[in-house]
């Protein structure tokens, strides 16, 4: 077929003529919240806002958390450079001797912790679902706004308060909590074991269980929202991907964050009552304490529980973000649509199933481990599906490589990279050797890290003039991604090596060991590119905040020439989302290039002469 | 200054990308907004082709250059025997892995510069192919059954636990912030009961010294295996998680306060043989200390080592033991020169609960001071030399009556003269200078004379023994002082023939 021909159809006439009415202009209550700054923009109940909240504070914590990042990577990449010049910003933790400051290696592991903490959780769990579910999950399912609002801004506001807390945590004179992201007690418990299980770790453990309440709000309004607010004609077989993976992801949290919350509180009962839940037969500098029969590794059960569903909480928003970014501007259908799906919904039920495959060494039975290796290993299956999926729907495709497409790209790359080492960590013996090294650095940066940030900026670039009206910079763009590109493997392809060579993460410097000091001409690579990248990232979010003001301006309300509801809205839409009948919907979201068509919206009726109705 | 000059020209660059960026806006309007994104999208199109040809020389070369340092490759093979299955199954993976790598990143990219955007083109419509998907369903899940199969093959082989009858050494490792204690069971092969209740400044593990089998435990400051034999080493911690990681060995495991944890592991090479194995390696021949060019090449400087790998506070980095692998005679000439640390430290203290008793470990060692004595002076020509002091026979004050654990030493002189049939002794008795000289002379005839009735009544013949009282004439030290007494009251016996 050599023409490209194109549906002629004219959406708000479409919308006013065969859309649904809901009343809802006729009521009136919705604008109620929207009559002044502070309603507005700070304790909005609009999902739009609030979605634009969670972004922007998703990125500042990016920045603190990135930059936290190069400041250890500095001490590994140059462990005997003078760090004087960073007195000014660290103050105390920069010990001083003869005028040469060195890194206080208690901070360096709280820098560690934190930065763990913040990239999980505030960035890519709040930063990254809160964003996009707020903003598309109304919008792609042709629905006014979330089930409950006010729900919804109390989400925001109790992770804006998770976060206060959080920051506040950085300040304290024992410094912030340090016993690593995954708080393993006893050191976690004891302030006696390390200088940030002090005060540090119970403002972590405070602010981490308003996250939990945070994500929670969300996850129910999220959940409740797909399930009751689809406009007419949106089945759930019709939903695009992005809200199947946000739909799911919701679920996930729901079931898995209380765990998390009940685990906390357990420590709590530690720390402050004198309980024994995780703490047995302890001697801690010369001091025997009276805790008897509780289990450390009764914690790491209960954190994993959530940890490694976490993990999914974190990848399935942007696998989902990819697979709509990938079709759109490859203009063909997402290739395999259900079997899409239903990977997201194994992925999701064996996430559950997996969570011991972090404790194979941790000292539980061993013979327990065979079940956590079989599970963890057929995860590999439906992720290998996605892959084949996501390169397939490239395939005869019509491809615009704009920044968006190009992360979009980028995610599937660095998918895979991280995705395979992940076979080599999920067979426990190999994690004999490759447990708590670079190895596993390498790995979960690569495919949960690096790839979920690919996702976001995917989803950004997307989306960006849906949120703000205009387009971001292109080019600023382009080099964002070739510089995140190439630094991403830059860091953490030779981590890899070192990784398989034995070095344990976690360690301040690695000159003590033999075997662990070889490596200083990689380390002050890595640490090189880790600077430049996050220089990238910060050209970024100025291209992002330049662009709210001067970026170039959207035109039609369909700039990308995409079929899913959010782009029937006005360029600037108002409270409501749609200012008349909402849209109604009459095919699925992946109606590119079907029957000549370059693409057909889901809201356009299906003709008689169409192939392949979905 | 320099802050302010980075962050300066920080900035300058953020303002020159930012113009660059502005500029391509505006120019792109100028040329017209189509024909430019079609030649960008082309240009794109290739430098994700040459990216993608860059990436995989970069990871393929880059592996290339550092397989010596990786596991399964170079030097750095396994040094135990479950540590070579690992590696033969990291090897697999990276197979099977490696060709996915490759094909995926290839067509991804390939893919991407293929379908570029064309003018006048709409792409293909597929959205589905039953058929494709099952292929590409069932081929990684043939290929996660076999590595599934092959891994809990190799990781119940390595996490069984040891058999009563298998042949092992078990010894035991436990992490406190931030060093690793280690004890050896002895010479009776069990380490000792331990209570964290009972842990001091001079009982770091708790040891319970009414558990005899904590007293010939010994507490090395390193690791010293024979190769080639079954290793248990049970681990634990005193206050938060470490980890017991042998990084040669392929060895990790938790150490958790109250639980114990256990990892078992046969070396198969030892320290001295490894350093050969590295020998050559260009990696290996620089010098170990990096400032001193004279000093020994890394290789021979390398050591096996232990660490933690489990984050346990701002020590963590810095819990590093030598791990000394050789072979069974050195391994048991290191084991002979190991004392207990209950003999060297704790034996008749306050913490001792055998606090002036005699334990088997005494009468065993007593029993060996003897012999040693015996065998020292039995070929001397002059009887005069032959003399043994019999030091741990004593009598109550002032009387010959023999205290209870003086039957000791005596049963061992019972046992050399059942051994040699045809010596004879004489038995002596000897007092230091307090009080009469009369009445010491008579004492220690009568001390003697008690000797000797003991060993007869033990079945030695009386006529190969003969008693004589020395009285203070025969001091072997000052008289002046109470050490210089306590020696000279003394028993001895003579060989007069051997």
């Amino acid at each position: 077929m050599s023409e490209v021909l194109v549906k002629n159809y004219d959406t708000e006439k479409l919308i006013k003529e065969s859309g649904y009415d809901d009343h809802f202009h006729e009521h009136h209550h919705g604008d109620k919240y929207q009559s002044n700054f502070i309603m507005t923009y700070i304790f909005s109940m609009d999902h739009k806002i609030i979605a634009r909240q969670f972004l922007i504070t998703g990125m500042i914590w990016a920045l603190i958390g990135a930059a936290m990042s190069i400041i250890f990577r500095l001490q590994l990449g140059f462990p005997d450079s003078n760090m004087a010049w960073l007195k000014p910003l660290l103050g105390k933790w920069i010990n001083m001797d003869n005028g040469v400051g060195t890194l206080d290696p208690n901070f360096y592991y709280a820098l560690v912790t934190m930065h763990g903490t913040i990239i999980v959780f505030m960035v890519l769990t709040a930063g990254l679902s809160g964003t996009f579910s707020n903003l598309l999950i109304p919008l792609q399912l042709g629905a006014r706004d979330m089930a409950s609002p006010f729900m919804n801004m109390l989400s925001y506001w109790f992770f804006f308060l998770s976060s206060v807390i959080m920051f506040y945590s950085l300040f304290i004179a024992t410094g912030p909590f340090s016993g690593g992201w995954t708080g393993y007690p006893p050191l976690s418990a004891l302030p006696q074991a390390s200088d940030g299980s002090g005060a540090g770790a119970t403002l972590w453990i405070v602010s981490l269980v308003f996250f939990v309440v945070s994500v929670l709000l969300g996850g129910v309004n999220y959940i409740t929202t797909v399930l009751n607010l689809r406009t007419k004609g949106m089945s759930l077989w019709r939903m695009p991907l992005t809200i199947w993976a946000f739909f799911i992801t919701a679920i996930i949290g729901l079931l898995s964050f209380p765990v998390l919350a009940s685990a906390f509180f357990l420590l709590t009962f530690d720390r402050s009552l004198g309980t024994s839940f995780f703490l047995n037969e302890i001697v801690i500098k010369g001091q025997i304490l009276d805790y008897a029969g509780g289990s450390p590794i009764l914690f790491q059960h209960l954190f994993w529980f959530l940890g490694h569903p976490e993990v999914y909480i974190i990848i399935l928003p942007a696998m989902g973000l990819t697979s709509e970014v990938l079709s759109v501007h490859a203009r063909k259908p997402i290739f395999g649509y259900r079997a899409m799906v239903i990977s997201i919904l194994a992925i999701a039920f064996l996430s559950f199933i997996v969570w011991a495959h972090h404790m194979f060494m941790a000292g539980v039975n061993p013979f327990i481990s065979n079940i956590f290796v079989i599970f963890t290993l057929i995860i590999a299956v439906p992720s290998a599906v996605k892959v084949f999926n996501w390169i397939t729907t490239l395939y005869g495709g019509n491809i615009r490589l704009n920044t968006p497409m190009l992360f979009a790209i980028g995610f599937v790359s660095l998918f895979i990279s991280g995705g395979l080492t992940g076979i080599f960590l999920g067979n426990s013996a190999i994690d004999i050797q490759l447990h708590d090294t670079y190895f596993v650095i390498a790995h979960f940066h690569i495919v949960m890290g690096v790839a979920a940030f690919f996702g976001m900026f995917a989803g950004i670039y997307h989306w960006y003039p849906k949120m703000f009206g205009r387009f971001m910079n292109e080019t600023l763009g382009k080099i964002h991604f070739w510089g995140t590109m190439i630094g991403a493997y830059a860091i953490f392809w030779p981590m890899h090596y070192t990784g398989l060579a034995g070095v344990p993460r976690r360690y301040y410097k690695f000159d003590i060991f033999d075997a662990f000091g070889q490596f200083t001409e990689l380390n002050m690579f890595i640490t090189v590119s880790a600077a430049i990248v996050f220089g990238l990232q910060v050209l970024f979010v100025i291209n992002f905040f330049r662009s709210i003001w001067f970026g170039r301006k959207v035109k039609s309300i369909n700039p990308w020439g995409a079929n899913t509801l959010e782009w029937t809205t006005p360029i600037h839409a108002g409270h409501g989302n749609w200012p008349g009948n909402l849209p109604t919907v009459h095919r699925w979201a992946y109606d590119y290039g079907k029957d000549g068509y370059e693409f057909i919206p889901q809201h356009v009726p299906v003709s008689e002469d169409e192939s392949e109705v979905h | 200054m320099k802050a302010l000059l980075l962050i300066l020209s920080i900035i300058l660059i953020a303002v020159i990308f930012v113009q660059i960026g502005r500029l391509t806006e505006l120019s792109s309007k100028v040329r017209g907004e189509e024909g430019h994104s079609l030649r960008k999208n082309n240009a794109t199109a290739m430098w994700l082709l040459i990216f993608m040809v860059g990436f995989l020389i970069f990871c393929i070369g880059s592996a290339w250059y550092y397989k010596d340092v990786m596991l399964a490759y170079g030097p750095n093979k396994a040094a135990s025997v479950h540590g070579e299955q690992i590696d033969s199954l990291f090897n697999w993976t990276l197979f099977f892995t490696g060709i996915v790598f490759v094909i995926t990143q290839v067509v991804l990219f390939y893919f991407a510069w293929k379908y570029r955007m064309k003018e006048g083109r709409v792409a293909k419509f597929f959205a589905h192919d039953n058929k494709l998907e099952v292929i590409w369903t069932l081929i990684p899940t043939v290929v996660m059954a076999f590595l599934v199969v092959q891994g809990l093959i190799v990781w119940n082989d390595t996490m069984m636990d040891v058999d009563e009858d298998d042949d092992y050494i078990e010894i035991e490792a436990t992490g406190e912030q931030w060093l690793w204690h280690l004890r050896y069971p002895g010479a009776d092969g069990v380490i000792g009961e331990r209570d964290f209740r009972l842990t001091s400044g001079t009982n770091q593990l708790g040891q319970d010294w009414e558990d005899a089998a904590n007293h010939d435990d010994f507490l090395p400051d390193k690791i010293v295996l024979p190769v080639n034999q079954k290793v248990r080493v049970r681990i634990l911690a005193k206050d938060v998680l470490h980890n017991f990681y042998l990084p040669h060995q392929r060895v990790k495991m938790d150490a958790v306060p109250g639980t114990p944890s256990y990892f078992i592991f046969t070396p198969t090479i030892t320290t001295e043989e490894y350093r050969q194995r590295l020998k050559g390696h260009p990696d290996w021949e620089v010098p170990s200390d990096p400032s001193d060019p004279t000093s020994d090449p890394r290789w021979k400087a390398f050591n096996f080592e232990l660490a933690c790998a489990e984050l346990c506070g701002q020590g963590h980095f810095s819990m590093r033991k030598i791990v000394e692998i050789v072979s069974e005679e050195e391994y048991e000439q290191w084991m002979s020169e190991q004392t207990p640390y209950y003999i060297q430290n704790i034996r008749n203290t306050d913490a001792d609960p055998y606090k002036g008793q005699l334990l088997d470990y005494d009468i065993k060692a007593r029993r060996g001071e003897l012999m040693d004595a015996f065998n020292d002076v039995r070929d001397y020509e002059d009887p005069e030399e032959r003399i043994i002091r019999l030091k741990y026979v004593q009598f109550e004050t002032g009387s010959a009556r023999l205290t209870a654990d003086s039957k000791y030493e005596l049963n061992n002189v019972v046992d050399l003269m059942n051994e040699y049939k045809s010596m004879t002794l004489e038995l002596g008795g000897h007092t230091d200078n307090v009080g009469d000289a009369g009445a010491n002379q008579e004492l220690s005839q009568a001390r003697a004379d008690a000797v000797q009735a003991y060993l007869t009544g033990k079945g030695v013949n009386a006529s190969r023994l003969t008693s004589q009282g020395y009285g203070q004439n025969k001091p072997v030290d000052s008289n002046e002082t109470d050490e210089g007494r306590a020696n000279n009251r003394r028993t001895e016996f003579k060989i007069i023939t051997l």
